[in-house]
Parts: structure tokens; sequence; C-alpha cells
């Protein structure tokens, strides 16, 4: 608790001067910074070399730190609670950083909300969150269109199933997930609308043995092409190929894992991303503070096709990646209904990939089988 | 092979093969934990152990290229642990319950620090005996995986419960949990055999954790036991310190924990949340229908600083 002490002493002895009028001082409560050089700050919730959500954002820090006049700080298995606020904090005061990535969903409300106002002069940039007229303007949000990514997944799944019976392992019911189911079985119906897909939620970003149990209990119920949205793939990929079940990656490249049983896989290609943000950031450019960014703005990648991918698998995975990448592609489009019988989209209506009504979204298409609660 | 449509049948196979996939860590770490309280001490420390023992069982089955070494290395590992936990707690107005603590806090901390390296890569896997050659159905085969801890753990289980009836060990050890001064009069040293017996708690539930890692789900990470250990812990109390009875304590955890999954899989997925609480809603249930005002604590070991 020492931290704390030391945090609220340094606070208000920052403000008490600032209300002297000594203004100069309340900068010397900062450690000092050659001019141009900043300080940046990644927070994962996971392990960063865990195949997964958080080395694919490790992987971006990487790339930040070979950057001239940029020292990169990164702190690991950080809970989403008053514990994120504490290590900001710490990256704030101790270290001098001016410009924090505080990767993991619940980091963005209320911890980075709570904190902005209090830092005016850091900038908070979250991947994932919902930023919205109102909220602190020294915070930002940023993510991908990966569903477009499960889209394509799904489509090389298609080609794959012989039992037209597709799992996905799922942690939470969050909007970013569901898209993501959906997207899966719409890709894997372009290729046969017969296909559904089994979907089992775990309730965590990282729980490994309910994991397996879920990756098994998909296999029992005749699941031949697996893919997940947890923290880190690796329990999943490795039970579904010892059940021999195909694999469909996410978050990073795990075909090392899952050899010729990999089919394909959508990947975050943070590197980029940071790297463009980050420059633009000590150039003194406004950086947008809702950012998203699909397959052709270099946010998201797709492994490249294993070699259980059939010829026409490939040739369907290319022409629709072409025409993700030409943009103004719609997976959700009319008549579509959820699991529940309620039209989602009318005959003609679509929602596009960058449609923000898409991270909202609160149900399962038709096709999946399982319920949001 | 095609797998066959099996339907709601998926539930009781899911049970009944995560009754023997999940089961093991709980069941050794369960009889570690029942060995060391029956002479008369706690050891909460074993989560912490189970962990460190899952993270060196992975990294020596990584660099010496056999599983086998991973389990051996895991066991000599959490046998120091029980061999700390055994020393420190011999000194006077030490409490074991804190050393537990301590321990299993450490125990993480050296685990998540030394296994930073081998999240990443690939260890070889236990292998597992075929039980289910007799069917044709993928499925059934796949339940019917039983690896080799598993059965050394059950007949580890029968082994105990005949060490306390009928051998002079068991009768020591008795003696040792039950009364200290009863122990003394005897001649015996109460803090050694204590000791020993920790340091053997330690290694089986090093072994549970080798169980873990080096089969199922069969990868290290840092969030591969999500509080087995204390539950096993639990456990204990649960089967009335009896062997036999923590592995069917073992088994019904296994199983129940299978339930949310094979459920959702079969279609009923509403309210799954509550089907993972499965377990827990189970031990309070047993518990409160087991309990009685009249023989509280029946079968605990008299020295234990729970009984105290």
């Amino acid at each position: 608790m020492t931290t704390f002490g030391k945090l609220n002493r340094r606070h208000f002895l920052g403000t008490s001067a600032a209300a002297l009028g000594a203004a100069a001082l309340g900068g010397l409560a900062r450690p000092a910074m050659a001019a141009g050089d900043l300080t940046v700050g990644f927070i994962y919730v996971g392990p960063k070399d865990d195949f997964g959500y958080n080395q694919a954002h490790a992987e971006g820090a990487a790339a930040v730190k070979e950057m001239a006049g940029v020292t990169v700080l990164e702190e690991e298995n950080v809970p989403e609670s008053q514990d994120v606020q504490n290590t900001m904090e710490s990256m704030i005061n101790f270290d001098g950083a001016g410009l924090l990535f505080p990767t993991s969903f619940g980091y963005f409300n209320p911890h980075i909300l709570e904190l902005a106002p209090k830092y005016a002069d850091v900038r908070f940039e979250h991947c994932g969150g919902l930023w919205a007229e109102g909220n602190p303007t020294n915070a930002g949000s940023y993510f991908g269109y990966i569903g477009m990514g499960q889209y394509l997944n799904g489509i090389a799944a298609g080609h794959a199933t012989k039992s037209k019976k597709i799992g996905f392992v799922a942690a939470k019911p969050i909007p970013q997930v569901l898209n993501n189911i959906n997207s899966f079985l719409l890709g894997a119906r372009a290729v046969d609308p017969e296909i559904t897909c089994q979907v089992i939620f775990t309730g965590e970003w990282s729980l490994a043995v309910k994991e397996a149990e879920a990756t098994n209990a998909l296999a029992d119920q005749g699941c031949d092409v697996i893919t997940c949205h947890v923290d880190g793939p690796k329990v999943v990929c490795e039970t579904a190929v010892a059940r021999g079940a195909y694999v469909c990656g996410y978050h990073a490249d795990q075909s090392p894992l899952a050899g010729d049983m990999y089919l394909t896989g959508a990947e975050w290609n943070w590197a980029g991303v940071y790297t463009d943000m980050v420059t633009k950031f000590m150039a003194g450019e406004a950086v947008p503070n809702f950012l998203r960014g699909g397959l052709a703005d270099g946010f998201i990648k797709m492994s490249p096709l294993g070699p259980a991918v059939s010829d026409a698998g490939r040739a369907q995975f290319e022409a629709v990646k072409g025409e993700i990448m030409a943009g103004g592609f719609a997976a959700i489009k009319g008549p579509l209904k959820d699991n529940a019988g309620n039209v989602i989209a009318a005959d003609g209506e679509a929602f596009v990939e960058t449609d923000v009504a898409l991270e909202s979204m609160d149900y399962l298409v038709e096709g999946v089988l399982g319920s949001t609660s | 092979m095609e797998p066959v449509e099996i339907g709601l049948w998926g539930v009781p196979l899911a049970v009944l093969g995560g009754a023997i996939r999940v089961s093991t860590p709980f069941l050794f770490v369960s009889l570690g934990e029942c060995l060391t309280e029956r002479s008369g001490r706690i050891n909460l420390g074993l989560e912490g152990t189970l962990v460190f023992g899952a993270m060196t069982g992975y990294a020596l089955a990584y660099e010496s290229g056999s599983p086998y070494v991973g389990v051996l290395a895991a066991a000599l590992a959490g046998a120091c642990f029980g061999l700390l936990h055994g020393w420190i707690c011999k000194f006077r107005g030490v409490n074991d319950i804190a050393i537990g603590i301590a321990l299993m806090l450490l125990g993480m901390g050296l685990a998540f620090f030394f296994g930073k390296p081998y999240i990443q890569p690939v260890a070889p896997d236990l292998p597992a005996i075929n039980f289910g050659w007799w069917s044709d159905i993928p499925q059934v085969r796949a339940a019917l995986q039983v690896n080799v801890l598993f059965l050394l753990g059950g007949l580890l289980a029968v082994a105990m419960a005949w060490m306390f009836r009928s051998t002079r060990v068991g009768l020591t050890l008795r003696v040792v949990g039950d009364s200290t001064d009863a122990a003394r009069a005897m001649g015996l040293d109460p803090d050694r055999v204590r000791l020993l017996a920790t340091a053997a708690g330690g290694a089986l539930a090093g072994i549970g954790g080798a169980y873990l890692s080096l089969y199922y789900p069969g990868s290290w990470n840092e969030g591969i036991s999500s509080g087995q250990g204390l539950m096993a812990i639990a456990l204990v109390i649960f089967a009335r310190w009896n062997p036999i009875n923590c592995f069917w304590a073992a088994l019904l955890f296994g199983g129940a924990g299978a339930l949310g999954p094979a459920l959702q899989s079969v279609g009923v997925s509403e309210g799954y949340y509550l089907f993972f609480a499965a377990p827990y809603v189970l031990t309070l249930g047993l518990l409160i229908l087991t309990s009685s005002p009249d023989r509280a604590m029946q079968g605990a070991p008299l020295e234990l600083s729970l009984t105290k």
C-alpha cells in the first residue's frame, strides 16, 4: 500500500503547487523527459506469449519498441479491476508515460474513464471499447473488423466440414464475440446453407480445463471444424486436433500447434496500427478518438491457407477476400433472422462491416445453436 | 472414423469422460492433503504446489523430451515445497494455515516467473491407454482414453486406505494426527512424521500438476489450475479424511465440471453460468445432506488446527 501513499502525496504536491500559481512546479512532479521522446505503456490482461489476444498486442508493442525516441513499458497479467488503475497511474507518475495502451476489453469502463480526466496530458488508447461523444477527449478506442476474418474462416470451414456441423468455443457473450460467431457461421453458409454452428460459452477469457471440455463436447456432437474466441487458443487448438477436428485460428497464427489440421486463421495485425498511432502522436497530429479498420487497412490479416483447404475452397476464399478488400462488404444482410426467430435484417437491408450498429450486437443468427445468456 | 450421431447421449458420455479426464488433479491433491491432514497438519499451499508442479513438469518434459521425467521432476518439486512447509511449521507459534497461504502465493509466483519461457513451446504429452477398443463409436473411444496417472491415483487411494487401517506407518500417522502427547509417549517424533507426511503430500500435489500440463488440458499457462488445488483441499473435508471417499469425490467434481459444456452442446444453453456452478452447488448440497449436529467433523484428526 506504500505506492498508494506515494501516489497521493505526489498528486497532492502537484495540485497544491499548481494552486499556488507555480505551474512549472507541477511539471516537475513528473520524471523529466528529453524533448520529443515518448514513453508508451502497454498493459495486458494475460501473458504476452499466449498464442492469442495478448501475444497479438505484444507483437505490436515489439514493433513500437523499434522506433527511435520511444521507450516501451509492458505489464502482463493485470486484472480488469482497480489493479489496472494502479498500473496506469504508476506508468504515468513513475515512468512518465505519455501514451497508454490498456488492451483488455474490461479496462475501458470504468477504469480509463475514471483516470483520463485526472491526467489530461496523457493519452489513453483502448482496444475494443466504444468511445462515444461525451467521453474524455484524451481517451480513444480502436479496433479491427475481425468479424470479416471469421467470415473467411467460415468459408474455409464450410469447404472442409463433412458433418455440416462446425463448432465455436466462446468466452463471453459480448458484441465482438457474438459478431465473430455469427460471421463464422455466415461464412460457412455462403458455402453450404445447411451448415450449423454449435457454440459453447465458457464464461471466462482464460479457463484451460473448461475450454478443453468445451472442445471435447463439440467433437462429441460431431463438429469437425472448430474455432474459438478466448484469450489463448492453444488449448482449444490442441484438443481439437487430438479429436481429429480441423482448426481455424484466431488472434494470432496457431499453425505451429495444429499442423496440417490448420485451415486458416483470423489474426490481428497491430504492428502497423501501433507504429502509425505512435508516429502521429509524436508528430503532434490528431489521433481519432474512434479508430476502426479492417483487412484493407491492415488492422487484421489472414493466416496462410493450410494444405487441407480444397481448390474450390481456395478459390472462394480468395474471391471473397478480394470483395472484402474492396470495401463495403456485409456479412449480416437480409433476409436474416436470429436463432430465436426475430428479424435481424429485412430483405435488401445490409449491415456493412463498418456499421457501428454491429458493435452492440446481442443476437446469434439463425443456424447458430446456443444462446447469449 | 466418421463421428456417429449421439445426441443427448453426449451428456452422460461427457460427464463420464470428464470424470476421468478432469478428476486426476483433484484426486492427487486431495490424497496428498489427506495424508498431510491425517498427520495433524493442514497444508493450504497445495494450490501453489499444483501450479508449480504443472510448470516444472512441462518445462522438464520439454527440455528432456520425456513426459515421465517431467512427472518425476514435478513430484520432487512438490516434495520440496512440502518439506519447506513442514520445516517452518515445526517452530513454536507458527500457524500452518498462514504458512500454507504464504507458500501458495510463493509457489504460484515462482511458477509464473520460471514458467515464462515455456508458455509457447509444445512439450510431449503423457500417453493414454485406450479402454474404448470394444466400441465402434469414436465418441466413446475418446471418453475412455484413460491416462496412467488416473489409474495410479485410484490404486493409490486403495493403498492409502489400507495403509491407514492396517500398517505400522498408518498407525504412526494416525497417532501423531490424533494426539501429539500420545505420540511422544510412544517415543515417536511428531515433527518428523509431519514433515515427511507433508513432503509426501506435496509430491502427490506436484504429480497432479504434471497431469494438468502434460495430459489434460496438456499445456502450460498461468491460468492452468483455476483454483483446482483449493477445491481439492476442500474435498478432503467433504470426503471425511478417507482416501477412498477422496477418489469418489474427485470423480464427482470432474464429472460435474463437464456438465456445463456438455449441456450447451446438446442445446440446453439457457443459464449456462448456473450449470458452471454445478460442482459448487453439489458440494453445498452434499455437505448439508450429510451434516449432523451430533457428529460434526467426524473422522477429523484431532490435532488438526481446524478441530482444536
